[in-house]
């Protein structure tokens, strides 16, 4: 095979792989385009799956439909609540497992790995089982959906931080230390603002995940509705058009989110990562 | 079985713990106790309550409360009356793994290698569907590949669709919305291996007169065995368990054993329930210690 023809094999090569690669990008593009749309569109009938017509109105009567508002307040208060929880105890574990040698460590890591690994539909159930067993089958609801959320979030969160944890430079603690700072001292100026970036991370990540659980919530949401359970009844019965308004205003937020991220870093700022997906590869 | 080296070409930074050589392990267990207590007791007992509840016996009610009977019929009932639910999870879960795998491989590629100065735009645009609910999105398949949606017009118009061919409520969207669904877990983890991975290797195999497949089959793919195993576990793992796009873009042919389990713990048939979800996770695990053991990386956390 002659050079030129092996040369113009790898030039083609080169683009193609990136070309198919922008193509993926476009499959995975497309739903969230039809979201935006719909969010516009003014539908014919309750069980339309066309773009009928444009209107506004959608976004002026977001609360229109019964129980839309009221559970997006719900996954609101509940994923507010589990990032919390699930933030500041994952942070206090990522910090043991980076920063401290002892027994039983290895296997911490391995058994973090269990809930990211397990089918939602098994710990959903493993845990209705649990709450119907212990006697609080009558009350499940917002506190047992925050258990939940606060359960399933913690991995990703000790996985997100440690991550980060795992890549700063343990020089700069000693240094510290070198120039009389204290134990407590070197935590708040150096390694925390250090750590912080991976901290945020891994709180938006937990918020995603808690706001956007369907299968766990379902489970042992007894009579409380969050906004991917009020979504599913939607589809049920017919799907008013204003949730692709909620879909849209949440990727919005999400774009200026990333963006004042974006924004932070090249400021100098040390290292907003704030797409939490490939802290999440580190796994 | 391929050899498969270890994480390579990284410069290993100095290992914290070496700065942390000098603390006790004591702080170290206070800091991962509350998250650990609170694992155990809403991730590990539970596990063994689904156990246990598998075992009791079916004709209590949750009214009047169940015996623990070690009926162990509920297994075989269980196997017997969804056994198809159960294979098909499975089958579908394969083969949107393995779609996920077409397109997130040569997709986590083109980021890592070829994107140049747009790496991050791409990066960002690859976990823009964790922006917006998973649902709503599904809800969008269901308009992308209905009756009187484009994908549909458009197979017809080329007659690879016939006439009274439907897209929707086929076997083909429920594997499509699961690919979908999931392909971000398989693009992440295979981009964080390949980005590790030192380009000069690959300039060298292309050096020493391999083709560019020789080099891929020797070189790239085995040092990104990691992420392709973490992938694929990523994807195929709560694919098995998904109910929501065999719902929603399904039949009730196309039902999984996720939308069983959810059925039966909706109707309070709690026994059945419980030992159909123990049989769907035995039988993950079965398999995903036989892959991780036959792809040879348990390095994986």
């Amino acid at each position: 095979m002659s050079a030129g023809l092996t040369r113009a094999r790898r030039w083609l090569g080169e683009r193609l792989v990136l070309m198919y690669g922008i193509l993926v990008l476009l499959y995975m593009a497309l739903p969230i385009l039809v979201v935006i749309l719909m969010s516009f569109n003014e539908p014919a009938s309750r069980q339309s799956y066309t773009f009928d017509g444009f209107t506004w109105n959608n976004w002026l009567d977001i609360c229109g439909p019964y129980q839309l508002c009221s559970s997006v307040r719900t996954s609101l208060a509940i994923g507010l609540l589990a990032t919390l929880v699930a933030t500041i105890l994952g942070t206090l574990m990522a910090f043991a497992l980076v920063r401290h040698r002892f027994r039983g460590r290895s296997v911490a890591n391995v058994a973090l790995f269990l809930p990211m690994a397990s089918p939602e539909v098994v710990m959903g159930s493993s845990l209705l089982a649990l709450f119907v067993a212990a006697g609080f089958g009558g009350v499940l609801g917002f506190w047992t959906i925050l258990t939940a959320h606060v359960m399933f979030c913690l991995s990703f969160v000790v996985v997100t931080v440690k991550a980060r944890l795992s890549g700063l430079d343990p020089h700069l603690e000693q240094a510290a230390a070198d120039l009389y700072a204290n134990d407590w001292q070197t935590f708040w100026r150096v390694t925390f603002p250090l750590a912080f970036p991976g901290i945020l991370s891994a709180a938006l990540l937990s918020f995603s995940l808690s706001f956007d659980d369907f299968i766990i919530t379902n489970l042992n949401a007894g009579q409380t509705v969050t906004f991917p359970m009020f979504v599913w009844g939607a589809a049920q019965r017919g799907i008013p058009p204003q949730i692709n308004v909620i879909g849209t205003i949440m990727f919005l937020l999400a774009l200026v989110l990333v963006g004042l991220g974006e924004f932070g870093r090249r400021r100098g700022a040390p290292g907003a990562a704030v797409a939490p997906g490939p802290a999440r590869a580190e796994s | 079985m391929s050899p498969v080296p270890d994480r390579t070409g990284a410069v290993a930074p100095p290992r914290p713990e070496e700065a942390a050589a000098g603390r006790r392990g004591l702080l170290g267990y206070a800091l991962l106790l509350p998250g650990t207590i609170w694992l155990l007791i809403f991730f590990v007992i539970p596990t063994f309550t689904l156990i246990s509840t598998s075992l009791w016996d079916p004709s209590g009610s949750i009214l009047y409360g169940y015996d623990l009977t070690f009926h162990w019929l509920n297994y075989v009932d269980a196997v017997q009356a969804y056994g198809p639910q159960l294979w098909r999870s499975f089958w579908y879960a394969g083969l949107a793994t393995a779609a996920c795998v077409v397109l997130g491989y040569p997709l986590a590629y083109a980021i890592a290698f070829k994107s140049g100065r747009w790496k991050n735009l791409m990066l960002v645009l690859v976990v823009a569907p964790f922006f917006t609910s998973f649902l709503v999105r599904t809800l969008a398949w269901q308009m992308l590949l209905g009756d009187n949606g484009w994908a549909a017009g458009v197979l017809r118009a080329f007659h690879v669709l016939g006439a009274d061919g439907h897209l929707l409520a086929t076997p083909f969207a429920v594997v499509t919305g699961l690919t979908y669904n999931f392909l971000p877990f398989m693009v992440l983890p295979l981009y964080a291996s390949l980005e590790k991975l030192d380009p000069r290797l690959i300039e060298a195999g292309g050096d020493l007169y391999a083709s560019p497949f020789d080099t891929f089959r020797r070189i790239t793919l085995p040092l990104s065995m990691p992420g392709l195993v973490a992938g694929t576990l990523l994807t195929f793992i709560p694919a098995a368990g998904d109910y929501i796009n065999a719902e929603l873009l399904g039949t009730p042919r196309t039902r999984m054993i996720g939308n069983e389990i959810q059925d039966l713990f909706s109707a309070g048939s709690y026994p059945e329930a419980a030992a159909l979800s123990v049989t769907l996770m035995v039988v993950i695990v079965t398999l995903v210690a036989v892959y991780v053991r036959r792809a040879g990386t348990e390095d994986l956390v």
